[in-house]
């Protein structure tokens, strides 16, 4: 049963969010906009003198930090929709009442949100990477990096969506609640980046981003479905 | 859990909305078969005390038990003998009106067939069409098929009739009557309680 109702919750907001493709389309633009237009505001001979060691390292290493920093924002956007267009609908009521646990409801719609917001992000993330000319081996493990980050990252503003379901503007209550969360995986995930960028191994912060993503995983979803139900009364 | 035992009880019940006292020392009890009318004016309650019996919300005090368990304490299954039909009609509007259908079926694990149902309903024609662009009346009918398909002995309906046609009434009035004869049991929350009122029914004012 618990396996039954999640394969049906997942496969439900699947089929939603093909259908609504701005919902989720617009954050990985926001992305796509913001680490983009960010070398347009600086001035790389500055960056290339105040960096002194290679020509290019001040603008990779600014790069990793702008990359990650977006990838957070645009993973914060639109969220507060997790489940408030459940509750608005009266739909999440009924998931409430049915038989099926609430705990493998909520990871069906976490499974689909990740799928179709964090996996395009895992992708998108090394090809902006080239705008900051970050060499191969830093690509592939920003887009790793992030792969490890996601997770955690799906959780923690799940948390913040389901906490505020009541609220009105919720979305920035979210990012305030949320944010400073996340800079446990801000910090490891660029460490990695750096440390693959000098050629360094880096599985220390991989094996941190791993643990952080199990933790979440596995405890925040009781998290998010006590908030949901107190988010209904 | 025999029929006999599935028996609503509501044992001094005191509700509150935010800091506003609703109501205070209520008590009834319907067994199968029987129909409790919640009447009432607005913002007497009506609703609260319906999501109450969901266990949507707990009681401010006093005790609501089903089968003689308390609300709060179901085993799933035993759960899924209550539905809820509230003000929202609990359907995705992204979806079609077969596909809405279909995933409460499943969730509700119901062996009803969901093109009879929806033919009942005199839905067919729309089966493929977004919910969101169906009418608000072809949307409460919708919202009643799934309650029908949910195959619960307990029916906790809040202004059933809201948005329906004259023949849409009838069908619901109809849909009850039978829930009610194959021994279901229903409390109904409804600010006219004309056209749903039976011989033996039980009238709680708020």
């Amino acid at each position: 049963m618990p396996l039954r109702s999640f394969k049906l919750v997942f496969a439900r907001d699947l089929r939603i969010a093909f259908r609504r493709v701005s919902e989720w389309g617009n954050p990985l633009l926001f992305f796509i906009a913001v680490s983009g237009m960010f070398p347009l505001a600086l001035s790389p001979d500055r960056l290339m003198m105040a960096a002194g060691e290679g020509e290019l390292y001040g603008l990779q290493s600014l790069g990793i930090g702008v990359l990650w920093m977006a990838a957070l924002l645009s993973a914060l956007m639109g969220l507060d929709r997790l489940f408030l267009s459940d509750v608005e609908d009266g739909s999440m009521e009924q998931l409430v009442l049915s038989p099926a646990p609430l705990l493998s409801v909520v990871y069906g719609k976490l499974a689909a949100h990740w799928l179709v917001s964090a996996l395009p992000l895992i992708f998108l993330v090394p090809i902006l990477g080239i705008v900051y000319q970050l060499p191969a081996p830093a690509l592939a493990m920003i887009a790793f990096a992030v792969f490890l980050a996601t997770p955690t990252l799906t959780v923690l503003v799940a948390i913040g969506a389901a906490l505020t379901v009541n609220i009105r503007s919720a979305a920035a209550v979210i990012g305030l609640i949320v944010l400073p969360l996340c800079s446990p995986i801000l910090i490891f995930g660029a460490r990695a980046t750096v440390l693959a960028l000098d050629g360094d191994a880096a599985a220390g912060p991989l094996y941190l981003l791993t643990s952080l993503a199990f933790l979440a995983v596995s405890l925040g979803p009781i998290a998010i479905a006590a908030a949901v139900r107190v988010g209904l009364e | 859990m025999s029929p006999t035992e599935a028996t609503l009880e509501i044992t001094d019940v005191a509700l509150t909305r935010g800091e506003r006292a609703l109501v205070a020392g209520l008590s009834f009890s319907v067994g199968p078969g029987q129909l409790a009318l919640v009447t009432g004016p607005n913002g007497s309650g009506k609703t609260t005390l319906l999501r109450t019996i969901a266990g949507l919300a707990a009681p401010e005090s006093g005790e609501i038990r089903y089968g003689g368990r308390p609300i709060a304490a179901l085993e799933p299954e035993e759960r899924g003998q209550l539905a809820y039909q509230g003000h929202f009609d609990g359907l995705k509007k992204d979806l079609t009106v077969e596909e809405n259908l279909l995933f409460i079926s499943k969730l509700r694990n119901s062996s009803d067939s969901v093109s009879k149902i929806m033919h009942g309903v005199g839905l067919s024609a729309f089966r493929d069409r977004a919910v969101r662009h169906l009418s608000a009346g072809q949307k409460r009918r919708a919202a009643l098929a799934g309650l029908r398909l949910s195959g619960s002995r307990l029916w906790l309906l809040d202004e059933p009739l809201t948005n329906l046609d004259s023949a849409g009434r009838e069908l619901v009035a109809s849909w009850i009557g039978e829930h009610l004869d194959a021994a279901g049991t229903a409390v109904i929350a409804t600010h006219l309680a004309a056209g749903l009122e039976r011989p033996g029914s039980m009238l709680v004012e708020l």
